[in-house]
């Protein structure tokens, strides 16, 4: 294996120990779904381009490119669909926090869903 | 992948694991926990790699990425379910 496919795959650890550390130290759970995703789907990618370099046979190539783009596509979908979920169910900000820019949205889709919930019931 | 080098660098996948473990128990609510279990899949994702770079068999790439579509679909359903709705809205 050549000293490329280690220095990828050991970055790419690097990131996810990163991620992991931010996971650990940061205050509430917005900040770490940042680390959680951005790190971590890097870190991830750098790990499966180290394989695809360190076993350069066809098989390898192919499916440690699908799994890097299936990881790149699914794993920020997640992290959002996760950061709504939490907002739109009462998950506070840390107190610090200086912008909530989805508040307002967030409120809109709350109120519609009432509405909703309001005609069903009638 | 000289063994060295592997026992390092999976070593090291499962220290994160453990600090992914600490927030999953001691996460104030549940969607900290949820972000717990979303970042243990992801670095099974990485230890499955490790593992087919060190046997030299392809079929631990195959698991990886199984493991991350369902681990989406996981993801997916729990927070439609954290928004407060059913899953057939």
């Amino acid at each position: 294996m050549s000293s490329v496919a280690y220095v990828l795959i050991g970055g790419g650890v690097l990131f996810e120990l990163f991620g992991a550390i931010g996971i650990v130290r940061l205050p509430d759970v917005y900040t770490r779904l940042q680390s959680a995703t951005k790190c971590v789907t890097l870190g991830t990618c750098l790990i499966l381009a180290g394989a695809a370099v360190g076993n350069p046979s066809a098989t390898f190539i192919v499916k440690a490119v699908l799994c890097a783009v299936f990881i790149m596509l699914t794993f920020p979908v997640g992290a959002h669909a996760l950061a709504r979920g939490s907002h739109l169910g009462g998950v506070k900000l840390w107190e610090k926090s200086v912008v909530n820019a989805y508040d307002e949205v967030a409120e809109d889709i709350r109120r519609r869903g009432e509405a909703e919930a309001d005609d069903a019931s009638v | 992948m000289s063994p060295v080098a592997f026992t390092v660098f999976f070593c090291a996948l499962l220290g994160a694991a453990f600090f992914c473990l600490y927030r999953l128990q001691q996460g104030p609510t549940a969607p900290d926990r949820m972000v717990g279990v979303d970042m243990l899949s992801t670095l099974l994702v990485g230890l499955c790699v490790l593992y087919a770079l060190k046997t030299g068999m392809d079929f631990y790439l195959n698991i990886a990425i199984a493991w991350a579509l369902l681990s989406f679909i996981g993801t997916i359903a729990l927070a439609k379910y954290l928004e407060g709705r059913s899953l057939d809205e």
